[in-house]
């Protein structure tokens, strides 16, 4: 399956907390990364309440490639790269609608909502003897997952199944993605996707929310202009004692803990979200327990997928354009049952916070763009990057779990597991061979 | 040809302060000089800027996204304070070193052809803009769209209450909207 002949192993040195800055600069790199990475790992690609009714559909990205989220007539779900099979033309074009069918503008076929080739050209005519249409049909993924209103696919029918690739992460998703008040009735994104361009390797993004505490001071300027819904300096209310925690498949979550017998006075600049808040903690205490207080913040899922769980509530995908290029889909998320004028008072906190006009994430973005700019001279490429911040110091916490550490919570353990990683995918060539390599690690520090 | 009447007068008077008031307002923020800017801006504003998206032409309504949809800025005045004062932090790294930044507008008119704004009344406005940046080397960004403005007369003087910005771009280009549009 490899191509080109160098160990990622050698490049990502997570004992040492070195890795190479080729992995962030080099194209040959980036070429490869398309095939064992993104081919091969379970991506985001939409939620649920993008195809509600059958015939809706929402164009995704998988990796560099345009697909298509849709729910067939039965209701099914499906994931189809959005290339006809004849030609390879897009066959939709729009960003979401409703439809029967994708019909090709190339030459006209057309596919249904399922995937089936139903429309072809003068096919009585041109074709003796007939070919068989159903072996070209749109080309669909091989598996897909979905999880608290998330929806994933692979390409490769040897992953595990979803819930065995998010292993203990499953947690954060848990805590994170239900309504505040600990229940299943549901999230719902807050509507649009915001879609925009960075100059940078689409590892600094994965890597920035896996849990990276030591650039926090980045964000000085925001604390000081008081971005957060209290009025107060900041641009978050209080999450409580942080927990970063690196998990064996990749991904990095950083949980805040709140004391159970806290009062909670967050959003005190709207009453009602105040108040809604206060009610949904009660009832988070009855139906979460001794799991209450504990949510994340903010965390990744190997590869590109981000998600902020408390201030903002948002989903992330850094779909890679090239080695030096990432396309950031970012979508926000409110419980269902939440009054409107909650909603709204979220919506406007939570895009002030993030996106592209987020007063947050724009100096993330110029420290990620330059970062990868400085980075790619012959000079530059010589000296690897430091990632030595609370090496091996990793234990186990009581409820949360995961490789754990609270002190020191500016620990780069999360970056380093998911390097480590991604070392594994470049450089192994069978799911068997993967699992093998994260069971080998376990819950081991790093 | 139109006679020059007094009312056509009057309406091209208007015209002038108008086109001077966004001629104004540009050069304020080109000029960094953002609480002067902020005085332009009155206590109820919206300074709205949704999103677009490719859509069939059957759904055309639904270009743009509504007003309770996810937006690229959906803003008061005490956020739009925010964003002045973050600049003015000086450690606001994706505008520090100050970005250079040019506003054009154009294809400026009214709504409706009335000779006089009076004192606390409104009229909406519609421009095109072409907004250029330029920061650090060669970091270029071109955002070109429409804007639509509603002013108001405040103690005699013009003021912004409503503004809502479509940028001709769905997918972004710019890695950041640190300017005001």
């Amino acid at each position: 399956m490899k191509s080109t002949d160098f160990s990622a192993c050698d490049l990502v040195k997570t004992a040492e907390g070195e890795i190479s800055r080729e992995i962030f600069v080099n194209e040959n790199i980036y070429e490869e990364e398309k095939a064992q990475v993104f081919a091969r790992s379970w991506l985001y690609v939409g939620h649920e309440s993008q195809i509600k009714k059958p015939g809706d559909f929402f164009v995704s990205k998988m990796g560099e490639e345009s697909v298509i989220l849709t729910r067939d007539q039965k209701g099914e779900v499906h994931v189809f790269l959005n290339s006809c099979t004849h030609r390879g033309m897009k066959v939709c074009r729009y960003d979401e609608g409703n439809t029967r069918t994708f019909t090709c503008p190339y030459h006209a076929w057309s596919f249904a909502t399922d995937g089936q080739l139903v429309g072809v050209q003068d096919y009585e005519n041109a074709y003796q003897p007939p070919f068989e249409k159903s072996e070209w049909g749109l080309i669909e993924v091989a598996q897909i997952g979905q999880y608290m209103g998330t929806i994933w696919a692979t390409w490769d029918k040897d992953a595990p199944s979803f819930e065995d690739y998010l292993g203990d992460a499953k947690f954060a998703f848990d805590l994170g993605l239900c309504g505040w008040d600990g229940s299943d009735s549901g999230t719902e994104l807050l509507g649009s996707v915001q879609k925009w361009i960075v100059p940078c390797n689409w590892k600094f993004i994965a890597e920035n929310f896996a849990g990276d505490a030591l650039h926090v001071v980045s964000h000085r300027s925001v604390d000081l202009a008081r971005l957060g819904p209290s009025g107060k300096e900041g641009r978050r209310d209080d999450y409580g004692k942080l927990v970063l925690t690196a998990y064996p498949q990749g991904h990095g979550v950083f949980f805040g803990v709140v004391p159970l017998e806290q009062t909670r006075t967050e959003y005190a600049e709207s009453k009602i979200t105040s108040d809604y808040f206060q009610h949904c903690w009660n009832q988070r205490l009855k139906n979460l327990g001794e799991n209450a207080g504990t949510c994340p913040v903010v965390g990744t899922i190997f590869p590109n997928m981000s998600f902020h769980a408390q201030q903002p509530r948002t989903l992330l995908v850094s779909h890679p354009r090239s080695a030096n290029e990432t396309e950031m889909w970012r979508v926000y998320f409110v419980d269902k049952e939440a009054p409107d004028e909650v909603k709204k008072f979220l919506r406007e906190y939570y895009i002030r916070y993030a996106g592209p006009a987020g007063m947050t994430e724009q100096d993330d973005m110029e420290n990620w763009n330059y970062a990868t700019a400085a980075s790619k001279g012959t000079i530059a490429r010589r000296k690897p990057y430091h990632y030595k911040a609370g090496l091996g110091v990793g234990g186990k916490h009581k409820t949360v779990p995961g490789i754990v550490t609270e002190h020191p919570v500016t620990s780069e353990q999360n970056p380093r597991a998911f390097y480590q990683r991604w070392a594994e995918y470049m450089d192994l060539g069978s799911w068997s061979e993967l699992i093998d390599a994260q069971k080998i690690r376990g819950g081991a520090p790093i | 040809m139109n006679v020059v009447t007094p009312k056509r007068v009057a309406y091209l008077d208007l015209m002038r302060e108008i086109e001077d008031f966004f001629y104004m307002e540009a050069d304020l923020l080109d000029e960094r000089n953002y609480d002067a800017w902020l005085d332009l801006l009155t206590d109820n504003i919206l300074y709205w800027m949704p999103m677009r998206k490719n859509v069939s032409f059957d759904d055309r309504d639904k270009e743009t996204t509504a007003e309770d949809d996810i937006a690229w800025f959906h803003d008061d005045k005490e956020t739009l304070t925010k964003r002045v004062r973050q600049i003015q932090t000086g450690v606001h790294w994706a505008d520090e070193p100050i970005s250079r930044v040019s506003h054009l507008i154009t294809n400026i008119r009214l709504s409706k052809p009335i000779t006089a704004l009076d004192e606390g009344k409104k009229l909406t406005t519609n421009c095109r803009f072409i907004v250029y940046r330029n920061r650090l080397e060669t970091e270029t960004d071109l955002l070109v769209g429409r804007r639509e403005d509603t002013l108001t007369r405040v103690n005699g003087k013009l003021m912004l209450d409503r503004r809502k910005i479509l940028l001709d771009q769905s997918v972004l280009m710019a890695k950041n909207l640190t300017m005001f549009l």
